[in-house]
């Protein structure tokens, strides 16, 4: 299946979403990383507000490069999730509906998504400069001392992403390698 | 005796800089494009043109193939004939930090590995210096992405171990390591040394070109013996499953102590870049 979405994203669009397929988001995302959630995180213990509305938000693990004279951004990639593991399940609990990066989450944040009804997307890790072109502007929001870990609210158009886990917990990293290698015995 | 002014490796480390994370070297693009050919999942093949596509906009535009420019790995053969004039650790780190800067790399280091403050120039650099016969100086620069230096494993193992052992270490940290280090991957092995000498082995390993075996036959074998093994886990390009989990497995060895078998991996993504000059 193939989606044109755009975000803030609503439930009944993450439903529609199922693991393995193809999705090009367009609209304002935010981005963030490891600094950027240990900040969240101990602003929401202090009672404080987070830098953007989190209500059916998509936040994008990365800390691109530096845009050159000329460029929105330089390259976009996503960076790997597990690292914002610990934090993630917060901001589902908040209405977070989307995360875009790359590899593994645990248990604790998939069971955060079936409670919330997000999805994991995913952009291809290292492919960085292909990323950059979906991305149309780019804004630094907070946090400008942490250099390219500040949040950043971009603006973006067909984003190129695969659904990496679904709202129901079905997971591209297990079902993937699982399905080519029963492929590879039946051949 | 060759006089050498430390201050000319400025320049050449700055533009080494650049280039590595620009340009991705043939012998990788050539694997990639091998591996194109030969992937058996959609999912893989469709993954792998992305990489490829990514590889040639970072060149044609001139931006960096991956955000994570990485920490900036410089390795410096030293002729023993050459006699450096200057303070060499500054020169190496003003050559990285005028590429970082200058080539709007990402600054990816921080000062302190618990206080975390970034130090805005992602110096200082990794230097790893060697002395060799003769007057000149072989200089790699190797950026490295973290994503897979993560996934890098050391293990003391048990002479009795043996064989068997490494390479169900070797496996088991590739199937651990699953999507995160960015497959396809080129995996590094250290074998043998002490604690310390594996890793550095295996990083190492991972400077040597894609498509050269060890010289020795026995770990020739080995490595083309693994990589077959890690491309029968189905973890595939990306971990979205398929054949081609890493492009190469290279092997480094060195002599050991009677109680021990130190094995190390180093994982490197498919971004595996690196540049090198003879000066």
């Amino acid at each position: 299946m193939e989606h044109h979405i755009s975000a803030p994203l609503t439930k009944e669009q993450t439903r529609q979403l199922k693991c393995g397929d193809r999705v090009y988001l367009s609209g304002i995302i935010y981005t963030a990383r490891d600094a950027a959630h240990k900040r969240f995180v101990e602003t929401l213990e202090q009672g404080g507000e987070l830098p953007f509305p989190i209500e059916g938000s998509v936040i994008y693990y990365v800390g691109p490069s530096p845009a050159a004279p000329g460029h929105v951004i330089g390259s976009a990639g996503p960076t790997t999730s597990y690292r914002m593991d610990a934090y993630a399940p917060s901001l589902l609990k908040l209405g977070q509906l989307g995360m875009i990066g790359k590899g593994k989450r645990n248990a604790e944040v998939i069971a955060a998504m079936k409670e919330a009804g997000a999805v994991y997307l995913g952009a291809v890790g290292g492919a960085g400069a292909l990323l950059a072109k979906s991305i149309k502007e780019a804004e630094i929001i907070a946090y400008p001392d942490l250099g390219a870990e500040a949040v950043r609210r971009l603006r973006v158009e067909e984003m190129p992403l695969l659904v990496l886990i679904d709202c129901e917990g079905h997971n591209l990293y297990e079902e993937g390698p699982q399905n080519w290698l029963n492929e590879q015995q039946g051949s | 005796m060759r006089e050498f002014p430390v201050s000319e490796l400025v320049a050449p480390i700055r533009e080494m800089c650049i280039k590595a994370n620009r340009v991705l070297p043939e012998d990788v693009r050539k694997c990639l494009k091998a591996a194109r050919t030969s992937e058996t999942s959609a999912i893989g093949v469709a993954a792998l043109d992305d990489i490829l596509q990514n590889v040639k906009i970072a060149e044609t535009d001139q931006v960096p193939m991956c955000q994570d420019t990485g920490m900036a790995l410089v390795f410096l053969e030293l002729g023993q004939e050459v006699h450096l004039i200057g303070d060499l650790e500054a020169a190496v780190n003003e050559g990285v930090r005028q590429g970082y800067v200058e080539g709007y790399l990402r600054k990816s280091i921080v000062r302190d590995p618990l206080r975390r403050e970034n130090t805005r120039d992602n110096t200082p650099a990794m230097l790893y210096l060697k002395l060799v016969p003769g007057d000149k100086i072989k200089l790699t620069v190797a950026p490295k992405g973290f994503g897979s230096e993560n996934m890098s494993r050391q293990k003391m193992l048990k002479p009795s171990d043996g064989l068997e052992g490494v390479k169900a270490f070797i496996l088991e940290t590739v199937r651990e390591a699953g999507p995160n280090p960015c497959p396809p991957t080129v995996v590094g092995v250290g074998i043998g040394g002490n604690f310390d000498k594996s890793c550095l082995l295996a990083k190492e390993a991972l400077l040597r070109e894609l498509g050269q075996h060890n010289p020795d036959p026995y770990y020739a074998g080995l490595e083309q013996e693994l990589l077959e093994s890690i491309n029968r886990l189905g973890i595939g390009p990306q971990g979205y499953g398929g054949l081609t989990t890493a492009l190469a497995v290279h092997i480094e060895v060195l002599p050991t102590h009677i109680a021990g078998l130190p094995v190390a991996v180093n994982i490197n993504c498919h971004a595996t870049r690196h540049v090198t000059e003879v000066l």
